[in-house]
């Protein structure tokens, strides 16, 4: 697929039928309306995405949701970087929901790159593939902000805004352009020595149509881009004056706490509520299709009403369901293996015949939980025929879309309140409407704004789950103790493309996914596919590694002559955990590496195991290959952020179904790694000019083999299975491993 | 009627005694930066001072509280400064938090900076161990390395 290169409108086919169709941030018509609808006092957008006023003072619009991957920092860098404009005077604000600010370039960039993601098949699949839905998301996800947004309209939209700066005081001056330049917001004519400040500039330059292809700097010319800045949204975030979602509050406000069919998919059939509106503070009782909600003046005296209510639920075919059986579901689809081709290369079937050794194993790991720290909640104020929104979420127009739709109101009528995000993960993303839908219908009984909040129980029983997945390998040697065969089946559904491919040079390959449905409603959770998948791929590389008595290390590098990034991440990361060299006592080093989301990652876990059987993981060794660093700081912070992440999952996580419900409560049973089981963690950042790589994700896949790869060499037992948890380990070193 | 003062403001309120503290700041007071995170206990995103001391406010009932002395991560830096005007407008555990940018989400910043500052307060050069026995709050963006660094610089 070819991405047009018309600035203005940009389109391409995707996967599955249909077209795409993006406005890029410079089209003349988006450009004027954005002076028509935001600049007052003076003020003159030159594009989409910035501001420029008379006292010189820059502010750059972000389309996208920080939750804390520091996006509302990059991107203005990557914008006032082309713009040429004094870092300290540029402000930062987070683009209203409004059209306008549709991320179409992250579509497009998408589509072109990987084929549509995860959180947009719900409508690509779709045979009537709407556009004008696509572009009315305001999405963060996909690891995807800087190298999207930032690469395509942030840069482009600041090229653009400085060369209609520089064209506008070479008019004015009456000089060729050639003599003019930029630089810390002033544009000058060294001739004469003239300056003009781009606030003196704006208000003309807002006139002149923008670049349709603006020339973009090369790194070497880059001031702002590659230093560690500042966060701009940290002080507000120590002094507890940050907002998000569930900090909206008026004095008339309401409170919801709501309680959902406890087994996914039933209905509510009935409600004895005898009593309750005689509580304190207790307004209504509200029963919807699937749930049961108290609406209270305070939120705890919703919820120790809500104690009392005795609901009945329909009953259901998966009442009874447990998670052995959804595994045992996935075997029976495995054995039957009526897969779809994921990736065939060679002849798997006869590289397994003509085998001298062959090496089989099963792996499989459980659904998990978002568990943001910020439990779901949405705050809805209907009033007449327009509404209020207040909600932490990855994408504000889908979001306020999806309220004005279940609110039966115009979408011009919803105006949406923009907060951080007490972490996304996922969770936060489109179409995991539940709280959404829930909070619009309780709102819409009231006259005054009503905050809906999910308990952390509900919070994590009512999620939408990183997928539970089986995957059984099998792999050939040849005479020559060499790689011939990987033959590989799990359990889809397939979220991301690719992520169960392998970088290593074996000749057959037979890569194939079997349906593994269950009534457990699924999202992207951070990583995606990978989070499973590098587990099981980079655990069997592993276990082919030891059948040949080689070194894990040196076995990946000679399979990846074909992958120099692969083997350079491998090798800092390697080189810097001291790899080969002796550790403390009882100490093992694991190693996993995996390309994802644009970045490649090593990681070198070292473990050892304490008095209690358990894993203890001292020290996580990275190297990052994500192209350049924008903002190092931020890179090193998403890095240490995403290992942490997988380390929980690959330690701890389990989400388990008991009679067709989710058997965890709260943190006591959904454990999360915390200061006393947080390892040191190394980050080296490894630039090798390539295109720019996700952060917020791709740090999070290796982690997992990289432990349990350390753990076989402390004590030859093979994790085939996670969480860590379910695990005892008896140490019993092996030897030159 | 409840009475306690809170940020060094007395303040009374009409509400049943066994509502936690967590609630009475955040839906009564409209004071919203002590954040919800379990309701148990567990995840320290609730922490606030009761008499210098780091209390997790989602179990605590206002009763418990009656006449004692509240800090919440709004009036942390106001009620360290005390009547001093030239005080900075951060504590020096705030100001590490952005030396060393710490949060990331920041939801459980506030607790976790309350934690901190409260075991600073009573054990200004604790051990590792020491950190990891007090320091219990979850963070779930895994600022943990951050925030270890944060604490070492106050130690040191």
């Amino acid at each position: 697929m070819k991405i047009s290169r018309r600035r203005f409108i940009v389109s391409t086919a995707v996967v599955g039928g249909g077209v795409l169709i993006g406005y890029s941030a410079t089209r003349p018509s988006r450009h004027r309306r954005a002076n028509a609808q935001l600049a007052s006092d003076g003020a003159h957008y030159v594009t989409s995405f910035l501001k420029i006023t008379p006292d010189n003072r820059v502010t750059v619009y972000v389309p996208h949701a920080e939750m804390g991957q520091g996006i509302h920092t990059s991107l203005s860098m990557m914008a006032a970087d082309e713009l040429d404009a004094n870092w300290e005077l540029v402000d930062i604000e987070q683009a209203p929901a409004i059209d306008l600010f549709a991320n179409g370039d992250l579509v497009k960039g998408f589509a072109s790159e990987l084929g549509v993601p995860a959180f947009l098949q719900g409508l690509v699949n779709a045979s009537a593939f709407k556009v004008a839905e696509v572009m009315n998301l305001q999405i963060t996800g996909g690891s995807s902000s800087v190298r999207y947004t930032g690469e395509t309209a942030m840069r482009t939209a600041g090229a653009a805004a400085r060369q209609m700066l520089l064209d506008c005081a070479a008019a004015r001056w009456g000089v060729p352009v050639a003599e003019c330049s930029t630089s810390l917001s002033y544009v000058q004519h060294n001739a004469s020595g003239r300056s003009l400040a781009y606030g003196e500039l704006a208000a003309d330059a807002a006139l002149l149509e923008p670049a349709t292809n603006p020339v973009l700097k090369t790194p070497a010319q880059w001031n702002i881009m590659g230093k560690a800045i500042s966060r701009n949204d940290i002080p507000a975030k120590v002094d507890g004056s940050a907002p998000y979602g569930i900090d909206a509050h008026s004095k008339d406000m309401l409170y919801a706490a709501i309680r959902f069919a406890p087994v996914f998919g039933t209905k509510l059939v009935s409600v004895d509520d005898a009593g309750l509106l005689s509580r304190p503070g207790v307004k209504k009782v509200i029963q919807l299709e699937d749930s049961v909600a108290v609406v209270a003046d305070n939120y705890w005296r919703a919820k120790e009403a809500l104690k009392l209510v005795q609901a009945e639920w329909e009953t259901s075919e998966f009442d009874n369901v447990t998670s052995a059986d959804i595994f045992a579901g996935f075997d029976r689809s495995l054995a039957a293996d009526d897969s779809d081709q994921d990736k065939e290369q060679g002849d798997a079937e006869a590289g397994l015949s003509a085998a001298v050794d062959t090496i089989e194993a099963s792996y499989r790991v459980p659904f998990l939980a978002h568990a943001a720290m910020e439990p779901m909640n949405c705050t809805v104020h209907i009033h007449g025929d327009t509404a209020d929104l207040w909600t932490s979420t990855q994408d504000a127009l889908g979001i306020k879309g999806r309220v004005a739709k279940i609110a039966g109101l115009s979408e011009n009528n919803v105006t949406f309140h923009h907060s951080y995000l007490g972490g996304g993960f996922g969770r936060r993303l489109p179409f995991n409407w539940n709280v959404i839908d829930h909070a619009t219908l309780i709102a819409k009984q009231f006259d005054v704004p009503v905050k809906t909040v999910l308990s952390r129980e509900d919070d994590l029983q009512q999620d939408y789950y990183r997928p539970a997945v089986s995957s059984n390998f099998k792999a050939a040697f040849d005479g020559a103790g060499k790689v011939t065969t990987w033959h590989n089946r799990f359990t889809g559904p397939i979220q991301v493309a690719g992520a169960s491919h392998i970088p290593y040079a074996i000749e057959n390959q037979s890569i194939r996914v079997v349906d593994g449905p269950t009534h457990v409603p699924i999202a992207a959770w951070r990583s995606v596919d990978h989070s499973q998948q590098t587990f099981f791929t980079e655990s069997f590389m592993d276990e082919l590694a030891h059948r040949a008595g080689k070194n894990p290390y040196q076995f990946r590098m000679d399979l990846l002559q074909e992958h120099p990034r692969h083997r350079k991440v491998l090798e800092v990361a390697a080189e810097a955990a001291g790899y080969g060299s002796n550790l403390p006592e009882g100490h093992a080093l694991g190693i996993a590496v995996q390309e994802s989301f644009g970045s490649i990652v090593a990681e070198v876990a070292e473990v050892s195991i304490g008095a209690d059987n358990r894993p203890i993981v001292h020290k996580v060794t990275c190297a990052i290959d994500c192209g350049r660093a924008i903002n190092p700081d931020t890179v090193e912070s998403q890095v240490e952020s995403g290992i942490i992440f997988g380390l929980t999952a690959a330690l701890y996580g389990e989400i388990s179904i008991e009679k067709g419900r989710v058997a965890q409560n709260n943190f006591p049973d959904y454990e999360m790694v915390r200061m006393a089981t947080s390892p040191e963690i190394e980050v080296h950042i490894v630039e090798s000019g390539e295109a720019l790589g996700g952060l917020g994700e791709p740090a999070t896949p290796p982690i997992a083999a990289a432990v349990t790869n350390a753990i076989y060499i402390l004590t030859g037992q093979r994790v085939r299975e996670l969480p860590l948890s379910k695990h005892n380990f008896a140490r019993n070193s092996l030897a030159n491993v | 009627m409840a009475s306690f003062k809170l940020n060094g403001i007395q303040q009374s309120l009409d509400v049943e005694p066994e509502m936690p503290l967590l609630w009475v700041l955040r839906d009564e007071l409209g004071l919203t930066g002590t954040k919800f995170g379990c309701g148990i206990a567990s995840c320290g995103a609730c922490t606030v001072h009761v008499n210098g001391l780091a209390v997790r406010s989602c179990v605590t009932p206002v009763s418990a509280i009656e006449g004692q002395d509240i800090t919440t991560i709004e009036g942390l830096a106001s009620v360290a400064a005390g009547a001093n005007p030239s005080a900075p407008s951060l504590t020096a555990v705030q100001q590490a938090w952005i030396d060393h940018q710490v949060p990331q989400c920041g939801y459980c910043q506030s607790g976790m900076i309350m934690a901190v500052s409260s075991l600073l307060a009573s054990n200004p050069n604790p051990t590792d161990a020491e950190i990891d026995s007090s320091i219990t709050n979850v963070c779930r963006c895994g600022s943990y390395p951050r925030v270890r660094k944060a604490i070492r610089s106050l130690t040191a």
